[in-house]
Order: structure tokens, then sequence, then C-alpha cells
């Protein structure tokens, strides 16, 4: 038998794609904004040629390639901590904002905004140490939820419960973020806010060597656990018996949708639905559970999907930028929805 | 003693049980059982006595309460997580995420403890996957997916994945359990032919006692008080030992052990007995099914106080009555309703 022919033409094909579509979407939104740039002088800009308009150069280099790379790296980030946490809980519709580690993160963020930071500006978006700060706050709550799941998983049976278990935790995380709101100052609270809508904008030039960093490593040693994620697809019982040390892999698991989603959430806010969604994307199109392909499809897509939402968000130049979390909704649920519907008919829930 | 093949596995004073909580709740205790390689040994018992905790112990995925499980002559416990997934493969009837990968991936998985960091296959990895393949008669299925499988096709793919997984002790929990009749036979026999041919110790549990007691090479039963019998089937048969399986159920007037049959059979009221009819019958097979007929209906076939029953073939039957009257009937049914 011929191993895979059909599946690895089939493989190559969706990449391609995806390839292809985070390109000119990545493109689409360095020409497209607030100000509208030509391509031609946008990619001399990104040549390096430089630009007959300097104010042109200055957008394209000081604004939006970060938010360029700031969208396709938090896209894939998110996407990844999804598709770890519904192989891990051996759940296809987990997700870090369902399973309340968004929330968990930014609870963090708050506490470290609103309760000890006090005003946003000086702690920031001026300092790398006020990034880092909120980082670690974000990280610190993340890693709590996510220890109070794998708490709660050994108690509870049955995957819904657990995701409802998730979705109280969220609430209780909220209710958290509210009172410290109560209790904080004007204009923590509004920069709170702000922050809360998500935006990919929030990463500076200056800022994208540390997050970037941060990202394209914790994207690596995920790649570095295909071989324990496809184990996992029987069950950790089975995976067990193949000889996978089950708590080691787990900790490596959880501590690295902690990482992802932690970081994404300190500099962009909590953005909701791509970690849902996009495994659900790559999985329909590769019509294959096999991590070997499903995480690089995995990461792709997600980046091609925040992209999208990301240029949809300026479309409506004149009147201003939509906030992130009003688009992914409307790309995700429709998907979900579907995916509910057709469960019997879809092979990775059967 | 016996003087085949040394045990592969064996156990000795062996406790299990589960934590409650903070409490121990210990479920058998001093089992002493072995298994051989080329052996298919079949565990019998009753439902929620231990039969699970008991495979689940042996293969080192829960902890003993006492006693020692010697693999190969050094105690499981001692094994790492990576050693004993060379030496014992299982398979569960846990339901799994696997239905989005290929026949062929699900297989290959079984080579987990063989390929490297990246579990990447070499050429020998893919031959010990297709021959896995084919020893369970799911080559052609390869390229399907899991989920197009059906029950019998699925257990195959998982019993082929525990081949490629190359150990000498194969367990399996309950493989037959959703399975129809014939794909039950089918898995059976395979198990004990993958015992025989390929030296393999397989251990399975199951509640099919006929088709075990045909292919079984060696019985552990667990009987109603909660020991453990074990030994070659027919021994074990003979000494009447399936009889302690549902000791309890047999004096109920439930479940009892038919020698004859090799299976439970329902044990039928006899004080209710409405009298007897001889059979008279040169079919074996016709007689044989003609008392089933009147035991069920409360009929002894021991007396001829209500009558004689003539049976050619199995549409000309006759029914004799004391008093000389004969009536004829073309089928079992037809004289069940002139008889009652």
């Amino acid at each position: 038998m011929s191993e895979q022919g059909v599946n690895r033409r089939r493989s190559s094909t969706v990449i391609a794609i995806l390839a292809l579509s985070a390109v000119v979407l990545a493109v689409a939104n360095l020409v497209i904004g607030s100000v509208d740039i030509p391509l031609g002088e946008v990619l001399n800009i990104v040549a390096g040629k430089g630009s007959e308009s300097s104010s042109w150069e200055l957008i394209v280099t000081q604004s939006r390639l970060p938010l360029v790379a700031t969208a396709a790296l938090s896209g894939a980030a998110l996407s990844i901590a999804g598709l770890l946490l519904q192989t891990l809980f051996n759940n296809p519709l987990a997700g870090p904002s369902i399973l309340g580690v968004s929330s968990g993160a930014s609870l963090g963020v708050a506490v470290v905004m609103l309760a000890l930071g006090g005003e946003l500006g000086t702690l920031f978006g001026t300092t790398v140490g006020g990034y880092v700060s909120v980082m670690v706050g974000a990280l610190a709550g993340a890693t709590l939820i996510l220890a109070a799941l794998v708490f709660f998983s050994t108690l509870v049976r049955g995957a819904t419960m657990l995701l409802i278990v998730g979705i109280m935790i969220s609430y209780l995380a909220s209710s958290a973020i509210s009172l410290l709101n109560f209790f904080s100052t004007q204009e923590g609270v509004h920069s709170y806010v702000i922050w809360g809508l998500g935006n990919f904008s929030g990463v500076t030039l200056g800022n994208l060597p540390l997050f970037a960093t941060v990202i394209v490593l914790a994207l690596v040693w995920s790649l570095l656990l295909v071989k324990p994620l496809n184990a996992l697809l029987l069950g950790s019982r089975y995976a067990e018996t193949l000889g996978v040390n089950l708590r080691h892999t787990r900790n490596s698991l959880l501590l690295l949708t902690g990482i992802l989603t932690a970081t994404v959430t300190a500099f962009c806010g909590p953005i909701g639905f791509l970690g849902l969604v996009v495994p659900h994307i790559a999985r329909l199109m590769l019509d294959s559970s096999d991590h070997n392909v499903l995480l690089p499809c995995t990461m792709l897509a997600g980046a091609v999907v925040a992209l999208l939402c990301q240029l949809v968000s300026v479309l409506p130049t004149s009147v201003g930028i939509i906030p992130i979390n009003a688009i992914t909704p409307i790309v995700g649920v429709p998907i979900i929805i579907y995916v509910i519907l057709n469960r019997k008919k879809i092979k990775y829930f059967n | 003693m016996q003087t085949r093949v040394a045990p592969m596995l064996e156990t000795r004073g062996l406790a299990i049980g589960y934590h409650d909580g903070k409490k121990q709740s210990i479920v058998m205790s001093g089992l002493d059982l072995r298994l051989r390689g080329g052996s298919l040994t079949v565990l019998l018992g009753r439902n929620g006595i231990g039969k699970s905790t008991l495979l689940r112990t042996i293969a080192g995925a829960q902890p003993s309460f006492g006693g020692t499980v010697q693999l190969d002559g050094n105690d499981v416990a001692g094994y790492g997580k990576k050693e004993l997934s060379r030496k014992l493969s299982l398979v569960y009837t846990d339901r799994t995420q696997a239905g989005g990968l290929t026949v062929w991936q699900l297989v290959s998985l079984g080579r987990y403890p063989h390929t490297g960091f990246f579990g990447r296959l070499d050429r020998h990895d893919r031959e010990i996957v297709e021959r896995s393949m084919a020893a369970t008669g799911i080559a052609h299925k390869g390229d399907a997916f899991v989920a197009e499988l059906s029950d019998g096709e699925r257990q195959k793919a998982m019993i082929a994945r525990a081949l490629a997984q190359e150990t000498p002790i194969i367990m399996l929990d309950e493989p037959t359990a959703f399975l129809d009749v014939a794909s039950r036979i089918e898995v059976m026999a395979l198990l004990h032919s993958l015992a025989r041919e390929q030296g393999k110790a397989v251990l399975l549990s199951t509640h099919d006692v006929s088709q075990a007691l045909q292919l079984a090479d060696e019985l552990w039963v667990v009987t109603d008080d909660r020991h453990v019998l074990c030994g070659c089937t027919e021994d074990l048969i003979l000494s009447g030992a399936m009889r302690l399986m549902f000791s309890s159920a047999g004096e109920r007037g439930g479940a009892t052990f038919d020698m004859e049959v090799g299976d439970f059979c329902a044990q039928l009221p006899t004080d209710s007995c409405r009298g007897g009819y001889a059979i008279e019958c040169c079919d074996k097979l016709l007689s044989h099914w003609l008392a089933n007929a009147l035991r069920r209906n409360g009929f002894s076939t021991a007396a001829n106080s209500l009558g004689t029953i003539i049976a050619a073939a199995a549409n000309d039957i006759a029914v004799k009555r004391p008093s000389g009257e004969v009536v004829r009937c073309t089928s079992v049914s037809e004289l069940l309703a002139a008889i009652m």
C-alpha cells in the first residue's frame, strides 16, 4: 500500500494555498488603512528601496509592518494554543477563550494595570519593562486557570462538563476584573477598556523583537511535540501504554498554551474565537488529524484568519477602526455552528 | 506443575484495588497467576468483579496493593513507561479521538516506542505496520479513515496497532464487547492464531463464555467470592470451576453452567412442571430442539405421562396421547399449539 499518497498531496496543496493567502493578506494590510498607499510604493519600502514620500515610509515601517507581524504571529499563537487544548482535553470544542485561559490572562493584566500599576501611560507602551510586567501578570493568570482546569479534569468526567467548568471559571475571572475596575482610577479603567477591545497595533516596532521571539520560540516548541500529540489522539490511557510520559507531556502542553495565550493577551488584549475556530478550519481543509501536518497548517491558517480580521477592521477608514473582537465572532461562530451541526459526518468527531 | 514454556508473566500474592478518595479498597488479593507465550488466556468473571482493575494492575497502569507482578523475571513496578511499552501492549474499549486518522496512521502509532524523537518511520517500521494490518485482515482498509470503520473493523485496527508495538504480551479489555456474534468469533479466532503463530502471550477479558471455552488455552476464572482460578481450560471446566463464577446466581435459580453445552444456561423452574412427553426421534438435532421447546414450556422429557412425540422430520411430527388419539403437526409451533 502506498502510504498516504493522496493525503500528502492534499496537505501540500493546503499549505500552498494558506501561505499564498497569508502573503496576499499581509500585503493588503500594508496597502490599505487610514491612508491608502500604492502597492508599488509599499513593495519598494518593504524591499528597502525607500519611497518618494517619507510619511508613507514612516507609516509602513513604523506602524503597518509591526501590525502585520503582530496579527500573523498572534493568530498563529492563539490557534496553536487552541489546538493543543483540544488534543490534550480530547475535546474539539476546547479553546483558550472558552476554557477561561484568556480570562485568566486578562485578570493577570488587570491586576498589573489597575491594582499595581496605576496609570497606563507610564507603565504601558513606553518601556519594555512595562510590557514584561504585563506579560508576567498575564502568564500568571493563565497558568492559574490552567492549573485549575487540570485539577477539575481529574474530578469531572466528560468533556462537556469540563467546558462548563471552564466557562464558570471565566465568569469568576470576569467578575474579579469588574471588581478591580470598580475600585480603580478612571484613567486605569479607560486604558483597560481600550486594551480589552482587542487590537493588533499594541506592539510597537521597539517591542516587536520581544513579542516575536517569545511567540516564535513557543511555536517551535509546539512542533517538537508532534509525536506525543498524535499519541494523545488515542486518549491518555492509550498514550500511556505507548510509553508517553503523561505528566511531562501534559505539563509541557499546558505551559506552552499558557505562554502563547498570555503573550498575545498581554500585548493585544483578550482575542476570542481564533483558538477555537482555526484548528477546525485546518482539520477540515486537510481532512486529517495528523499533527505532522495539522500543526503547521493551524499556524498558517491562524495567521491568515487574523490578517483577514485585521483587514476588515480597517476597511471603514473614514469612521475609524473596528475592534478585532467585534469581527472574530462573525468569522468564528458560523464555522463552529457548522461543525456542531455536522459532527456526525465530521471524521475527527468520530 | 506444568512443564510447558516458562511463564512470560507471573503474579505472586498480588493484591489489587483502587483508591476511593483517601480510602483504599482492595478488590482481590493473594493472586498467583501465570501468562505463557504462545497461549491465549481468557479472563472470565461477572460484571464489576474487578477484571479491568486486574488487567490494568498487571499491565502496570495502576499500582498494586501488595504482592508482585514478575515480567521476564523483573518486577513490573521497576519498569519505566517506555521500557514497559516495548514489553506489553493494551487494547481498551475507550472511545478515541482518532477518527480523523487513517487506519495506516492509527496502526503506525503502535511504532511509538520504537521510533525517535520526531516519530519518523523508517522502512522497517513501515513493513511492520503493513504486516500487522495484514495479520489482522485490515490491510485493505489502510487508506480508510478510522471514523469510517465498522465496530469490528475498528477493533481489528486497534489490535493491529497493538501488534505493531511488537510486544511479547498483548492484553485486551473486553475486545469483543460491542461486536456482533460473527465479528466476536472472528476477533477471538484471530487472537488465538496470533498467540499460536507469533508466540505471543495474549490475555483478554470477555463475557462470551462459549467462545472463550472453545479457543482459550488457559482460563483465569474470577469466582463470585473474588478468588481467581488459573489453569488449562478443560481442567478448570471438569473441576467445576465455572459454576463458581456465578454461584450466587445459580442458587437463585438463574444462570447455571451446563458442562455439556459449555456455556451458562437458564435454569428453568421445575416445580411448575406440567407433566412429560417422551420423544421418539432418530435425528439427534431434531430431538435436541424438540426437548428444548418442551422444557421451555414447562414439560419434562423424562416421563411419558402426557403421551409420546414421534418425529420423523421437522415438518412431520405426531403427538400420541395415552387415549390413543394421534395429532399430526407440520412444525414445532403447531406441536406446541396442540399440546398447550
